[in-house]
């Protein structure tokens, strides 16, 4: 990680993707990292392609990850994944949630939501971390803490020691979420 | 001690430690941090005000009194406020006064592009542009300093990526408030013509000094690396430019306007080709090249959308980035979310196929598909007039199937003044107030009509029926819009009424914290006959599976709208 890390936050507004980015920031922060995250607010947050940027390293200028400069994409949903594709670097990694959300116009049956997402990435040799992050946060109480488990999932894969990250949990995260989070995260961490 | 804040994080943290008293606003996305992390300190008086004119003129009160004071708004809100804006700068201030203005390049949350450094050049009032959140908290602090220095509003510019990025920002102490004596001066605070053209004198002396401090002050700066390559830049395109040509030199702009004529001249002559980088128009390219200076800019790059350092590279040297395209990928574009209220009122008026004249929120989202509901949106407000206007136009046949939506927050905003007209001038217009209880699009912020401010403290509500009363509506109708088959016959009706009606729609957001719904649905899939029907009202956790319908568990909040639009109680609770 000497050379800095671009990480790239994707999913589906209100999937939770911001506190995820909080997260990363805080720890980055911690390590003494300079760090630039660019998140997405507003009219986007409804539902909408949401993306957060994370750069850390020693000096970092602009907030954006360019295609093809990504060393991590998280997505939270399938279809997410795919869209970014093109972002992730070669011999990059990419934690991706199974979860399906639907777009409007798949729903609406006007555009048909592409099949076998991960069968495609496989066969492009990409080196996938699937995450049944729905289930595990269901089994752990709360089926919002989608975001915490793949953080965990994440924490594990920097080699970035776990303390940090669960004191930064600790500070981010209303106290009284902090204890499901963290079973959460846990979860993640040990997949 | 350093912390990652937000650009906008940075810039609150920033009034404070200059001794801020006053804060004012109205929240607009990519603003709106602003002023809910300055409303966090206590000893800082913080509010929405119901629109930008009136934050500014609430501002420019406190700087009058003595106090340092911010307002803060998006590009567009400083349309609103460009009144008092333009008159400011000829009284000048008394306590430090600085007005934060957030474009949005790239549209990420706006109905245009617009870039407000004109303003500063149009009303002479100098502006200042930081690239990250330490410049934020630094630049807020000088620009403080630079109005009391020179008598004037300063402007302070954000585009989204610095008001919404995190970035290491040095924390200091605050330098506690300090409040100026006040004294009346009608000369330099009562803008009649004979003062005016006196102050208007003042305001172009004070423009030269200015010019001559952007020249020596160190927000402006020379980075000088090879001297085949000069770049000037600012804000945000300044960190693309970085990447892009690495060590070139640089003239950073930290002061956008006035320019420093002097500083551009030296370092154009320091350097073999010259480039500017900024986003939208070229307004300092104009400037240099009004210099007799040779340089390339917007030959090159676009005045549309956001810049990135791939763009840079592309458009300036060619640079091809893998174009692989994947296959055909489904856009997801932003929807109204499960359980929000204003589906119903949507799913009413399409079904009716009325012209609907809308607004700025949340709600503008009934525009897309499948809702499909909404024929125009321009600005906070203009859902009213427009109505108005069509009547005028086209007669009151067309009335009778024209309506307004707005919601609660834009009508108190800039809704009640189009309404007046309606009354005034004789229209029979039909004006939906969609109110959520809270102005939800910009992220829950309080407003006029819900009892409580921005501190939380407890205060008066504005009744709306009391009001339409007030300006001469008689008729007043509160529906619920979870109720579609009342909202149909209420709308029906007023429409059809030879008088102006308001119906006020009323259900709260979805995703404010007291709202609870039972839980989520499932179809029960023996009862479903697939017709589709409960497709219609565009909830996004009701799925097509093509030979099946089904609920999105995870999406689902229960709200049971779509029960009322199923025939077959194909709805049922999970678990039951």
């Amino acid at each position: 990680m000497d050379r800095g890390l671009n990480i790239l936050i994707v999913g589906v507004g209100g999937q939770g993707t911001l506190l995820a980015s909080r997260i990363l920031g805080s720890v980055a922060t911690d390590l003494n990292y300079d760090v630039k995250v660019s998140e997405v607010h507003g009219m986007s947050q409804r539902g909408g392609s949401v993306v957060t940027y994370v750069r850390l390293g020693e000096s970092v200028f602009s907030p954006l990850i360019e295609k093809g400069e990504a060393d991590i994409i998280i997505a939270f949903e399938l279809l997410e994944a795919y869209r970014w594709l093109d972002h992730l670097k070669e011999g990059g990694k990419f934690i991706i949630n199974k979860q399906r959300i639907d777009p409007m116009p798949v729903i609406m049956g006007k555009q048909e939501y592409p099949a076998e997402i991960l069968e495609k990435l496989d066969a492009l040799n990409i080196d996938v971390i699937p995450v049944d992050a729905l289930d595990i946060a269901k089994n752990c109480g709360n089926i919002k803490a989608v975001n915490t488990v793949l953080i965990g999932v994440l924490a594990k894969l920097t080699g970035i020691e776990k303390k940090v990250w669960i004191d930064s949990l600790n500070d981010n995260i209303k106290k009284a979420f902090v204890d499901l989070n963290l079973k959460a995260f846990e979860c993640g961490y040990s997949l | 001690m350093k912390k990652l804040l937000l650009g906008n994080e940075a810039v609150a943290r920033g009034a404070f430690e200059a001794g801020v008293k006053v804060a004012t606003a109205y929240p607009g996305t990519p603003s709106t941090e602003i002023t809910e992390n300055l409303a966090k300190y206590d000893e800082i008086y913080s509010e929405w005000s119901p629109n930008e004119k009136v934050a500014l003129e609430v501002a420019i009160g406190a700087s009058v009194a003595g106090a340092r004071s911010i307002c803060s708004m998006k590009h567009v809100g400083l349309n609103v406020a460009a009144d008092p804006l333009f008159t400011v700068s000829y009284t000048g201030v008394n306590g430090g006064l600085v007005i934060m203005v957030a474009d949005d390049p790239g549209m990420h949350s706006s109905q245009n592009e617009q870039d407000s450094r004109f303003y500063a050049l149009s009303a002479k009032i100098p502006m200042l542009e930081p690239a990250d959140s330490s410049e934020c908290k630094e630049y807020v602090k000088q620009a403080f300093d630079i109005s009391e220095e020179f008598d004037c509003p300063v402007f302070v510019r954000l585009g989204t990526r610095v008001a919404h990025s995190r970035s290491l920002v040095e924390i200091e102490e605050g330098k506690g408030i300090n409040l100026k004596e006040y004294s009346k001066d009608v000369n330099k605070y009562v803008m009649m013509p004979g003062m005016a053209r006196k102050r208007h004198e003042v305001v172009v002396k004070r423009i030269e000094e200015l010019e001559s401090f952007s020249s020596q002050t160190s927000l402006n700066k020379i980075e000088w690396g090879s001297k085949d390559i000069g770049v000037i830049t600012s804000g945000i395109s300044y960190q693309y430019a970085k990447e892009a040509f690495g060590n070139v030199s640089y003239l950073k702009l930290g002061m956008v306007y006035p320019l420093p004529d002097e500083l551009i001249r030296k370092f154009a002559e320091g350097v073999k080709k010259l480039y500017i980088i900024e986003e939208l128009e070229p307004f300092i390219e104009n400037h240099v090249k009004k210099l007799g200076i040779d340089v390339s800019g917007k030959d090159l790059l676009p005045v549309t959308g956001e810049y990135s350092t791939r763009l840079i590279k592309e458009k300036l040297f060619g640079h091809k980035t893998d174009g692989a395209t994947q296959e055909d990928i489904p856009v997801r574009p932003p929807v109204m979310c499960p359980g929000c209220p204003h589906r119903g009122v949507f799913y009413v008026l399409r079904k009716l196929k009325l012209v609907v004249t809308g607004d700025i929120g949340c709600y503008t989202l009934g525009a897309l598909p499948p809702s499909s509901a909404i024929d125009t949106s321009i600005c906070m407000g203009a859902s009213i007039g427009m109505a108005h206007g069509m009547e005028k136009a086209r007669g009151r046949e067309f009335s009778k199937r024209t309506v307004a939506v707005i919601g609660d927050s834009t009508f108190i905003h800039s809704g009640i003044t189009g309404l007046i007209d309606i009354v005034y001038n004789k229209g029979n217009s039909t004006v939906i107030i969609l109110d959520n209880s809270i102005t939800a699009m910009t992220g829950h912020q309080a407003n006029p009509l819900m009892g409580y401010t921005i501190k939380g403290e407890v205060t008066k509500q504005v009744d709306l029926v009391k009001l339409a009363d007030a300006i001469g509506i008689n008729r007043v109708r509160i529906v619920d819009p979870f109720d579609i088959k009342n909202v149909e016959k209420v709308v029906r009706e007023e429409i059809t009424a030879d008088e102006p009606s308001l119906i006020i729609a009323r259900r709260p957001c979805a995703l404010l914290k007291g709202v609870k719904y039972k839980g989520a649905l499932m179809i029960n899939q023996e009862k479903c006959k697939i017709c589709r029907m409960c497709m219609s009202i565009g909830c996004p956790a009701i799925v097509d599976k093509g030979d099946h319908i089904e609920v999105d568990e995870a999406l689902c909040i229960g709200c049971e709208l779509c029960t009322k639009v199923c025939s077959f109680n194909a709805f049922e609770k999970v678990g039951e």
